[in-house]
This record gives structure tokens, sequence and C-alpha cells, in this order.
């Protein structure tokens, strides 16, 4: 267990997204009660728990994906940087270049590689020139770890790479808006073990740039690449605290029985 | 036999067949039906189709053959002198074949076979006792004629019994053959199955079947019609002036440029309107507005085509004339391109907007949900993620509804008048390929001058025209497509 190394920085890092009472109604269903969650800075924080526990609901509300929903309805207090993310004058719109998200099946767009990654800062308007634009691109792939791979193929379909090269390029097309914060709703689950290795590094560097909160089954992805776990049940926030002390010495019966297998 | 009992026979012969089939693979398990290979039924089917299929079969290309078979027997009882002046053989075999029919509605009236044979020595009479029966033929019958048309209904009886003994024959020895295979091991089931593979194959051979069918028989006609007229004309002249008089000069340019002119409008109208209407539809409408919405839309493409040039006729056209071709000095006249190119337009609608509302929404949900992450707005969704994703679809759309407009004829007639002509002014009236080929063929017209046989040729350039169409839309989509999965 040397991956579960306590980090001591966490501490004294800002807190990026406050939440505070969360609630979540799929018409007359509670899917999510009173979650109170801090989403620190340059931090991994994983969202475990077993399926229908609400955590890829309460990611999807830290975005505003869950906007696309009709029947969905958000109350309680969620804020990024202080701001409230659900006052009426915030333009989901742009609250979404601030947050990005990476999703569970890889989705690159019919488009080609370089389109893919461009996408956001073109609708954005990020860049001033296609020199710039050019250098957005690379630098991104380069982060995303897919560079080499792809450098000579930028203008082939985003849809012809392998399903571990395609969730990159996702990743890539993510920071490409220079997001705050990354959410990632299990990235790894359509992955093999190679391409799942090359993402869960690629998530540990990306935390020196941007606060990643990542939704996950696998609990020891959760152990390797996360500084925070928070552990969901049937809705509830049942325990939240640093991952190495979920892991090692869970407060809660709950935690303990799910981590060690007999619950989910 | 008629034909008719002779179907009942054998299918009751097949239904006899599948129980009997079945009841003997039972038996061949002594009853415990697990230790067959398949469920009982499938030897029961196994059974009936040998039964029928190859009986059927066999009646089908029998029923083909027979008339061909006969009048080639035939013919020669005709002596070339019978013939008449300016007639043909195939004409006379006509009359044969009539007059034997005729012969037949006497013989069901009642007056029973002494009479026809009477009728054989005083073929004088022949005439009228047809024309008792309800069968009118034209001119004096001639005794030869009547001596064919007689062996004609001699021979056909004998053919249609020889057709029941081995369609019979045939059952029989099918539904031998079959039940003895049947034990338990015998895969009726996969027989079955190859069997279903070749009703699907012989369904699709039928629809390519006709196509070809369809486009020989235009090209023999358009080759027929490119001996008496020269084609030089017809591809490069300028006028279209037929007249049956003879004399007339087809040139085909102002009919396909009608057609153009007028699908053109229709699509510039329709495109758009169909296309916004189907992204409403498919991307910002709640389910209930969409659940009304949609079929509204939808009975847009159940109003007869006669209704809209009506529409076109009585409304449009009037209405285009009064506030804009007169205004304008563009024109006087109501029936117009622009007439008949808008109601077309308001046709098609329904063809864009319905297909390309299920394509939209074929595009899978995780498109839209990586780029609305991203801080997309639905419209640029739409635009730059959605819509390519859809392209060879709504390209598709889009042809069927061109497709639909360059066949229109009801609204051009009604809509557009039907005088040909070349100009770009669209409050002008003007016409389409298809109405013309409606015009050439109506009314009282020789089957054998350029002016009706032109209408095959027309045929096929439109038919061209579409498949050119086609090929383009084709070409475009492989270009431009964004595969997704």
């Amino acid at each position: 267990m040397k991956d579960l190394v306590m980090e001591t920085r966490v501490d004294v890092q800002t807190v990026k997204i406050e939440a505070r009472k969360a609630q979540v109604f799929y018409g007359t269903n509670h899917a999510i009660k009173d979650v109170d969650v801090d989403i620190l800075d340059k931090t991994v924080t994983a969202f475990i728990g077993p399926s229908g526990c609400g955590k890829s609901t309460f990611l999807r509300c830290l975005n505003r994906m869950n906007d696309t929903i009709a029947s969905c309805r958000v109350e309680g207090k969620i804020t990024l940087e202080g701001e409230d993310i659900y006052d009426p004058r915030v333009d989901p719109v742009q609250l979404r270049a601030k947050i990005g998200m990476v999703f569970q099946k890889p989705n690159p767009f019919p488009k080609s590689i370089y389109d893919n990654v461009a996408y956001g800062p073109k609708i954005h308007g990020l860049t001033r020139n296609k020199a710039e634009l050019d250098q957005v691109v690379e630098s991104c792939l380069r982060k995303a770890a897919l560079w080499n791979e792809v450098k000579d193929r930028l203008h082939a379909p985003g849809t012809g790479l392998s399903g571990g090269q395609q969730q990159r390029l996702c990743i890539a097309r993510a920071i490409a808006t220079s997001p705050e914060v990354l959410l990632m709703d299990e990235p790894c689950s359509a992955l093999d073990p190679i391409a799942t290795a090359q993402v869960e590094e690629l998530i540990d560097e990306l935390r020196s740039q941007f606060s990643v909160v990542i939704v996950t089954h696998s609990m020891q992805q959760a152990a390797r690449v996360s500084q925070k776990t928070a552990f969901f049940h049937l809705g509830n926030l049942v325990e939240f605290g640093e991952t190495s002390q979920i892991f090692t010495n869970p407060r809660d019966p709950r935690t303990e029985s799910y981590i060690t297998g007999r619950i989910g | 036999m008629s034909i008719g009992l002779l179907l009942l026979i054998i299918l009751g012969l097949g239904l006899a067949g599948w129980l009997v089939g079945r009841q003997r693979a039972v038996a061949s398990v002594a009853g415990d039906i697990r230790k067959l290979h398949s469920l009982p039924g499938y030897y029961g089917h196994t059974v009936f189709l040998m039964t029928t299929v190859p009986a059927f079969l066999l009646m089908i290309a029998w029923t083909l053959a027979q008339p061909v078979v006969i009048e080639s027997r035939i013919a020669d009882m005709i002596a070339t002198s019978d013939i008449p002046e300016g007639s043909s053989r195939g004409l006379v075999m006509a009359d044969v074949r009539r007059i034997a029919d005729g012969l037949d509605a006497v013989v069901a009236r009642g007056e029973g076979d002494a009479t026809l044979a009477a009728v054989g020595v005083e073929g004088a009479d022949i005439r009228a006792r047809l024309a008792e029966a309800g069968v009118a033929v034209g001119g004096e019958v001639k005794p030869s004629v009547l001596a064919a048309a007689l062996e004609y209904r001699a021979l056909s009886g004998t053919a249609l019994t020889a057709l029941a003994a081995v369609a019979l024959i045939l059952a029989l020895a099918g539904l031998g053959w079959s039940i003895s295979r049947i034990q338990g091991e015998y895969r009726a089931r996969n027989a079955t199955e190859a069997f279903v593979m070749w009703l699907l194959i012989g369904c699709s051979l039928i629809a390519v079947l006709t196509t070809v069918g369809i486009i020989a028989s235009l090209v023999f006609e358009t080759a027929h019609f490119f001996r008496l007229y020269p084609a030089a004309d017809f591809f490069f002249s300028a006028t279209w002036n037929p007249k049956f008089g003879g004399g007339s000069s087809l040139g085909i340019w102002p009919l396909v440029w009608g057609t153009l002119y007028v699908s053109a409008i229709s699509l510039v109208v329709a495109v758009p309107v169909g296309l916004m209407s189907a992204i409403y539809l498919a991307e910002y409408a709640s389910k209930r507005t969409r659940s009304w919405v949609k079929p509204a839309i939808e009975i847009l493409a159940g109003i007869p085509t006669i209704v809209y040039g009506l529409f076109a006729l009585i409304t449009v056209g009037p209405l285009l004339r009064d506030w804009f071709a007169q205004p304008l000095g563009l024109g006087s006249s109501s029936s117009s391109v622009m007439t008949a190119g808008l109601v077309m337009g308001i046709m098609v609608i329904p063809f864009v907007s319905s297909l390309s509302d299920d394509i939209i929404n074929a595009v899978p949900q995780s498109l839209r949900d990586g780029s609305l992450g991203l801080g997309a707005t639905s419209s640029e969704t739409v635009r730059q993620v959605v819509l390519p994703a859809a392209l060879p679809g709504i390209v598709g759309a889009v042809l069927l509804a061109a497709s639909r407009a360059i066949g229109e004829t009801m609204i051009v007639v009604m809509g557009a008048g039907a005088a040909a002509k070349l100009s770009l002014n669209p409050f002008e009236a003007m016409t389409t390929v298809t109405v013309k080929i409606v015009s050439q063929l109506t009314g009282d017209t020789e089957f054998a001058s350029p002016e009706t046989l032109v209408a095959f040729a027309l045929g096929l350039t439109l038919f061209t025209l579409t498949l050119g169409l086609n090929i383009l839309a084709l070409y475009i989509v492989r270009k431009y497509r964004e595969q997704y999965e």
C-alpha cells in the first residue's frame, strides 16, 4: 500500500468547489440527500460507492450537466470559488467551460483529432490565430500523453483511434478550454488495463494544474489516484476524508463493509 | 379443373402433410419430443413446404409459358394472306385470343359445347353471338382465325388439364418424399431456415428484376424512338413543339429546364424549413410538444397532390400574380414556376423534416453531452457536432425530397401550366418532363409515331437525371461523412 502515502500538502490548499446540503430530485425521487463536500484545488478527489448511489448524479451537478435532464431539480448550495453556481445570474454554458468533463465512454466528435481538441478553444474564442490554436492543440495533446501517437495524423478522424487513445483525446479536448476543475465520470470503465494505467498516470500529472474529481467503481483506482475520497451510499455522503484514512481506517461501518467487499 | 380449385387442393394436401409430418416426427421418438432435433412443428413445416412450393412454382412457370407455347403452335394456322393490310401477325393473334375468350363467355352463358361446334360450321354468325355474350370483335371473322381460336381453346383446355395432373403429381411426390425423410435426428429446423433464406432472396430478386425490366423496356422503346426521330434534335434542340400531323420539334431542353427550375425552387423552400423544424423537434422541443407537432407536420405528406394542385391554382397562383408578378412587371400569368415550386416545396417539407428528425435523434447522446460539457450552447452543438454526424442521413432525406419534386406531375400541371419554355423568369408559365409524358401518352394517339414514343425517351432522361443525383449524393456523403459509433 505504498500508493497511499499521505499528501501533507492537501491541508494547505484552497477550496475550489464547496457543496452544502446539496439535494437532487429526479421527479419525486430524492436521489441525493444533504451532501456536504469540499473539493480542493490541485487535488484528486474520488467518489466511490455502489451502483446507483448517486455519485455520478452529484458529479453532474457540479457543472450543471443535470440541467439537460428536464425532470431533474437541484437544491442546496454549490459554490465555485465562493460563487453559487445555481445562481440565476450564472450562465451554465460559461460554467461548463470552467468545469470540464470527461465521460464514461470515450465520445470523440466525428471530426479530425485536431478539430476535436480545437473545438473548445474555437467556440470560446480562446486563441487569436491559427498558430496559437496549433500550439494549444499540441500542448493539450502532450499533456494528455497522446501527442507522440497522433502527431503524424492530426487530421485523421478521432473515431479511428483505439479506445484508450480516444479517452485520452477526450481528456485533451476537455483541458483545451483550460478549465479550473476537471470532472471525470468513470473515465476508465470502458478501457483495458494498459489504457487504464496510462489514463491514471495522466490524472496524476493533471493534478499539478487542475482540481480533478473522479467517479470510479474501482477502489484500487481510487486508492491509486486520489488524495481525498468520498463514499456515497443510497444518495447519502457517508464518509469524506483523506484517501489513506478512508481505506485504512474508515470511521463508518458502511464504508468498511463496502471497501472490504461486503456491500455494493 | 380451374386454377383456383387446383390451388386449394394443393394447399389442402400441404396442410394434411403438415399434420402427418408432425405426427410422424412425434411417433418416431415414441412421444418424447425432447429426443427430436427440432420442435415437432418444424417437421410439419418441411412437409408443407415440400408439398406446396414446388407445385406452386411449377404452376407459375406453366401459366407464364403456356400462352407463348400455344401461340407458336397456332401461328402457322393463319396464312400470311389472312393478315389484313397494315396489320401484323401479332394483332391477328390478339384477335384470336379475344375470340377464344369470347367463346368461353358463350359457353359460360349455358349454350353448351354443341352450339360451339355449330359455330365452327357457320362462321358468319360468330360476331353476333360473341356480341350477345358481351365480347365485341372488330371486323369480319375469317374462317382461319375462327379455326385458330377454336384450336386455341382446345389447346388451353388440354394444357390446363395437363398442368393440374403434373402439379398434383409433383405435390404428392413432394409430400411422400418429405414424409419419408422424417425421423428423430432429421434437422427440420435448419431445413426450414434454408427455405426462409431462399424466400427472402426471391423477394429481393423480384425488386431488382422489376427495376431491370422497367429500364429495359424504357431503353427498348427509346431506341425505337431514335430510329424515327434524330437523337441530335432531341438532345440539342431548344424548342418543344409536338405536332401530331408530323414535322414536330421535340427538343428536351425546355422540359429539363422546367423540371430543374421547379424542383430547385421547391427544395429551396423545403430544405431549410424542413431541416430547421427537424432540429427544433429533435433538440429543443419537449416530449409533449414533439408528440403533437411531428404528426401535424406529417399530415402534410398525407394530402393528395391534386389538393395541393388546387391550392396552387386557386390560392397561391393568383396571390403571386397580384402581389408580386404584376407589380414588379414580371408577367401576368397565374400559372408560374414560382407557384408550382412553392406549393411543391410545402408538399416535400415532411419528407425532409420527418426523416431528418429520426436521423438527428439517432446521433448518440454522448456526443451532445461531450459538446455541452465543453461549454458549447445547444445551437453550437447542433451546428458543429450533431449535423455533421447526421449529414449522410440528411443528404438522403433531401434526395428523397428532390426525387419527389422531380417526379411530381399534378402540382405542375395545375400550378405551372403546360407551356414548354426556356426562361429565367420565375413568374412565367413553364412545364416539366413528367407533365409532357402524360400529355404525349393520353388521348387518341397512334403508338408508333415519334410524338408518342418520345414519352419513353423523356422517361429515360428523367430516370438518368435522378440516377445522376443519387450518385452525386453518394459521392458527397462518402466524401464528407463524419463517422460515429
